[in-house]
């Protein structure tokens, strides 16, 4: 099963990143896949996003990592397992088509 | 990790400045932060943007351990009327739940406790609609009294 690489990113890799490291791994656990969540700060991001599959981060932030290589997915609401599953969902299943 | 003196509700403030400003207030009063930190808080907000607004109505502000945190600390201050952050997706914000971390670690478990408690079914519209102290602990601190779930 592939082990997808995943970077919180916030203000300061502390706070915020470590909700959305939560979230990850609950709505990971809906969907049956494998996550590996790292947090980053906004400053340092860019430099750990090297190997990272998926961002995730603040709408208010993302502007600032569209360089990365990786998928940037902003999150509206952190405390939505709803939002998260869906969007992580988005990300890891190949386009079907409907 | 959440006294009542750390507890504001019916809070006054003209805008964000002034809401997270209280916030850090409480935190100053009772010795867990010195006053660098209210001010640091602030800073983050302008330099990065509204994106500690991280739920419709809900702002976290923090700062760095390193900008006047004594001890790991919570305050919440639920506002009268609610304050424009810049956040297109989660303004007005009702709530603001400020917190010192002294390390980059030392604070996960409160931290990682108020986040399970506020992703809790009902617990936002809960912590919105709270206007008294009781009710902000209600919905934030996870350890209910047994047989209180139905209450």
């Amino acid at each position: 099963m592939q082990r997808w690489k995943i970077l919180a990113v916030c203000g300061m890799g502390l706070g915020s990143s470590m909700i959305l490291r939560m979230q990850a791994e609950k709505a990971a656990k809906v969907l049956g896949i494998d996550v590996d969540v790292e947090l980053a700060d906004i400053g340092s991001a860019a430099a750990q996003a090297a190997g990272a599959d998926i961002i995730l981060t603040s709408p208010a932030l993302a502007g600032q990592l569209m360089h990365a290589r990786a998928l940037v997915i902003p999150i509206t609401n952190y405390m939505n397992l709803n939002e998260m599953v869906e969007k992580l969902n988005n990300a890891t299943q190949p386009p079907s088509d409907m | 990790m959440l006294p009542t003196e750390h507890i504001a509700v019916g809070v006054q403030a003209a805008d964000w400045r002034a809401a997270v400003t209280a916030a850090g207030r409480l935190l100053e009063r009772s010795g867990a932060v010195q006053p660098s930190y209210t001010a640091a808080m602030l800073r983050v907000v302008e330099e990065l943007g509204p994106y500690i607004v991280l739920a419709p109505g809900l702002a976290l502000p923090h700062a760095h351990p390193q900008d006047g945190v004594l001890r790991p600390c919570l305050a919440v201050v639920a506002l009268d009327a609610p304050v424009n952050f810049g956040s297109p997706e989660n303004d007005p914000v009702r709530v603001v739940i400020a917190f010192g971390a002294v390390d980059d670690t030392g604070h996960t478990a409160a931290l990682a406790a108020l986040a399970g408690a506020l992703m809790e079914p009902g617990a936002l519209d809960a912590l919105m609609a709270a206007r008294s102290v009781d009710e902000i602990q209600a919905v934030l601190l996870p350890a209910r009294a047994p047989g209180a779930e139905e209450g």
